[in-house]
């Protein structure tokens, strides 16, 4: 995956509660086979709506999206991820995230950062006041600075290492193979195999 | 300190521990199917991996198969091409795999307890937010993406985070006509979308002891929809009654040691949960959802809500939006809301019980004039036991369609779906906007709701006919 340290740009606000992720990728999007071309899918029901923030060229280029509480709630779908980085998007900001979602952001590289509401808010007044605003994004620093402005977030020291380095999962865990047998050596018998 | 069943589970697969790290938990079973499946086999065939434990991994076509016409190839070209995806992908790596037309084939949360490849203590994964399902059993349950698909395809194992744990206690024997789904609506709109983020459920308390094991997996099928990682219930011997036999559970001897481990899986007394909710369930009715998030529901004697009297903004917000997209007025008495649509189905409820239930209404009554009526079995298992029972000639007979099995309207990736505009009552679990078809408008109901509905077309329940 791709490394994330630090990311400068702009936001757009996107002022909606429990934006699930049907919402953000809807099913009829999920049919590709391949891991490209979600961009086109992404939000793709409200982007019909030429005033829906997305389509208005004052955001154009934006790779900071400021979502309201519960972003990515529902459906697993990992093309969720996808579909927002493939259309440009780095970092998503809200005060919570969907439990799936924000474990699928983590290992694609979109940066989910929690911020209180308050926060989220006067993020949002601020962009929607100035469009052009630039936003640092500071993984290592754990701080989303703007303005004369500044918020830090939390997260864990092991995944922000894991998203520093672009480390893959799969590979880190394949290291404890030894262990991973040994534990399959003393499972139950009873335990039942589908083969 | 005692344990929680939630972490007595955990603890118990925890294949390496370190500090500063996540744990490596070991995955007893792996769930495929053919929506979030097909990059995972791609990534692993690009790493030149193999699966590593076929044997723990079984793969069903669910989400985009048609609920009619199986002899005929897939219409939709795209639908097609994931489906033979999958066929080519289990083949070449191994992976047993029901498709459709066979007669295992169902919706995966459907098949794993039918063959009784769920138990009780286990840890089972699925790249589908629902497996939460399986929990009923006492088993550690719960969804994952396409990366942790493929991170357990080649390794058998996730990195994980122990989560927190919340007790939800339902005190009391449930009133009569009230179903497990009502139970669940009334538990998410209580808590909340987000209230169990980051936690495992444990469901406890007389009315969910209670329950048949189709009601607890209603249950903790939606704990997703209350935001939580998982839903648990303790095994019981509810639990071993509906195992015992199933082509999968253990035999003999190893069944009498099985029984003996899973009758250990209970929260000890002294255990801590991290948050606890109690609900009086003498207070429950049946319960529907009036919104665009399963949040929003309320009991189906009252009346849409005025979004005006919310006092947090963001759910005033969010209650405006839903109206305008639901075309419903503030104050509209709930039974009033008419229906086009009813679709009974999906892995909350489209199980047996669900489907007794259903005719149980059904019985020498009419889908009123005007209104479609689907009804989809969980599985092809669950269909042919129906018809054994002469559930669909009562289903047919009463008008409605009786289907093949799938996940059909449950999420519309197949023809079935609503067109904009069009009003149902659904017994699956997300009311999304768009959900079940672009403009579709759902609202969230039991089996039993469902089908008083589509005889009167208008939300209502049973005791109402
Ligand atoms: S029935 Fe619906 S919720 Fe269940 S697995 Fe299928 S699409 Fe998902």
């Amino acid at each position: 995956m791709e490394a994330f340290t630090t990311y400068t740009g702009r936001a757009v606000p996107l002022r909606r509660s429990n934006v699930d992720t049907d919402q953000i990728i809807p099913a009829v999007w999920l049919k590709q086979v391949s891991r490209t071309g979600f961009d086109k899918g992404l939000f793709s029901a409200w982007r019909e709506d030429p005033e829906f923030v997305l389509n208005q060229p004052r955001y154009e280029g934006a790779g900071i999206l400021v979502a309201g509480p519960d972003f990515g709630t529902g459906s697993s779908r990992e093309h969720a991820v996808w579909a927002l980085q493939q259309y440009g998007f780095r970092v998503v900001i809200a005060a919570r995230f969907g439990d799936i979602f924000r474990n699928n952001s983590t290992k694609m590289g979109l940066l989910p950062v929690v911020l209180t509401g308050e926060q989220v808010e006067a993020l949002q007044s601020a962009v929607e006041k100035d469009p052009a605003l630039e936003i640092t994004v500071d993984l290592d620093g754990r701080e989303v600075r703007w303005g004369a402005d500044t918020a830090s977030f939390e997260i864990d020291d092991y995944t922000r290492w894991r998203l520093m380095e672009g480390l893959d999962d799969i590979g880190l865990t394949l290291r404890h193979a030894d262990a991973i047998s040994g534990f399959e050596g003393d499972r139950a018998a009873w335990l039942p195999v589908t083969l | 300190m005692g344990r929680t069943l939630a972490e007595k589970v955990y603890d118990a697969h925890v294949v390496r521990r370190a500090e500063g790290e996540p744990d490596l938990l070991y995955i007893d079973l792996h769930l495929v199917h053919e929506v979030t499946s097909p990059q995972a086999f791609d990534g692993l065939r690009m790493a030149g991996r193999r699966v590593r434990r076929p044997d723990l991994t079984i793969a069903t076509e669910d989400h985009n198969v048609p609920t009619t016409d199986l002899l005929k190839p897939i219409a939709d070209p795209v639908s097609r091409t994931q489906v033979e995806t999958l066929r080519k992908n289990c083949s070449e790596f191994g992976v047993r795999l029901h498709p459709m037309g066979d007669e295992g084939q169902g919706i995966v949360h459907v098949i794993g307890p039918q063959l009784g490849l769920t138990q009780p203590g286990m840890t089972v994964v699925c790249g589908d937010s629902h497996t939460s399902t399986h929990g009923a059993f006492g088993a550690l349950a719960f969804g994952i993406g396409t990366s942790e698909v493929e991170h357990v395809l080649a390794t058998q194992t996730l990195p994980q985070v122990k989560p927190k744990t919340m007790a939800v206690t339902v005190e009391g024997g449930l009133p009569a006509g009230v179903t497990a789904k009502d139970l669940i609506l009334a538990i998410i709109a209580r808590i909340g979308t987000g209230g169990g983020q980051g936690h495992i459920v444990e469901y406890r308390g007389e009315a969910i002891r209670s329950l048949s094991m189709e009601g607890r997996m209603t249950v903790c099928n939606m704990s997703i929809e209350a935001g939580a990682r998982a839903g648990m219930i303790a095994p019981d011997e509810t639990t071993f009654e509906y195992l015992k036999g199933r082509p999968h559970a253990p035999r003999g001897e190893e069944w009498d040691r099985a029984v003996e481990y899973w009758t250990s899986l209970r929260t000890d007394d002294d255990a801590v949960f991290d948050k606890e909710v109690v609900i009086d369930a003498a207070e429950l009715t049946p319960f529907v959802t009036w919104g665009t998030n399963p949040g929003q529901g309320l009991p189906l004697g009252d009346s849409v809500p005025d979004p005006a009297t919310l006092a947090d903004p963001v759910e005033r917000q969010s209650a405006e939006r839903a109206l305008e997209y639901m075309g419903l007025t503030a104050g509209t008495p709930l039974r009033d809301i008419a229906v086009d649509t009813v679709f009974v189905g999906s892995c909350t409820n489209g199980r047996i019980e669900d489907l007794r239930a259903v005719a149980g209404v059904l019985r020498g009554r009419k889908v009123a004039d005007g209104v479609r009526m689907l009804v989809v079995p969980g599985s092809m298992k669950v269909k042919k036991q129906a018809e054994d029972e002469g559930l669909n000639e009562v289903i047919s007979a009463a008008g409605a369609e009786w289907r093949e099995a799938g996940c059909s309207m449950c999420l519309a990736m197949n023809p079935d779906k609503l067109t904009p505009g069009e009003r149902s009552a659904s017994t699956s679990n997300r009311n999304f906007e768009g959900r079940q078809g672009p403009g579709g408008r759902t609202h969230l109901v039991s089996p039993a709701v469902a089908a008083a509905t589509a005889v009167t077309g208008r939300l209502a329940a049973p005791a109402d006919l």
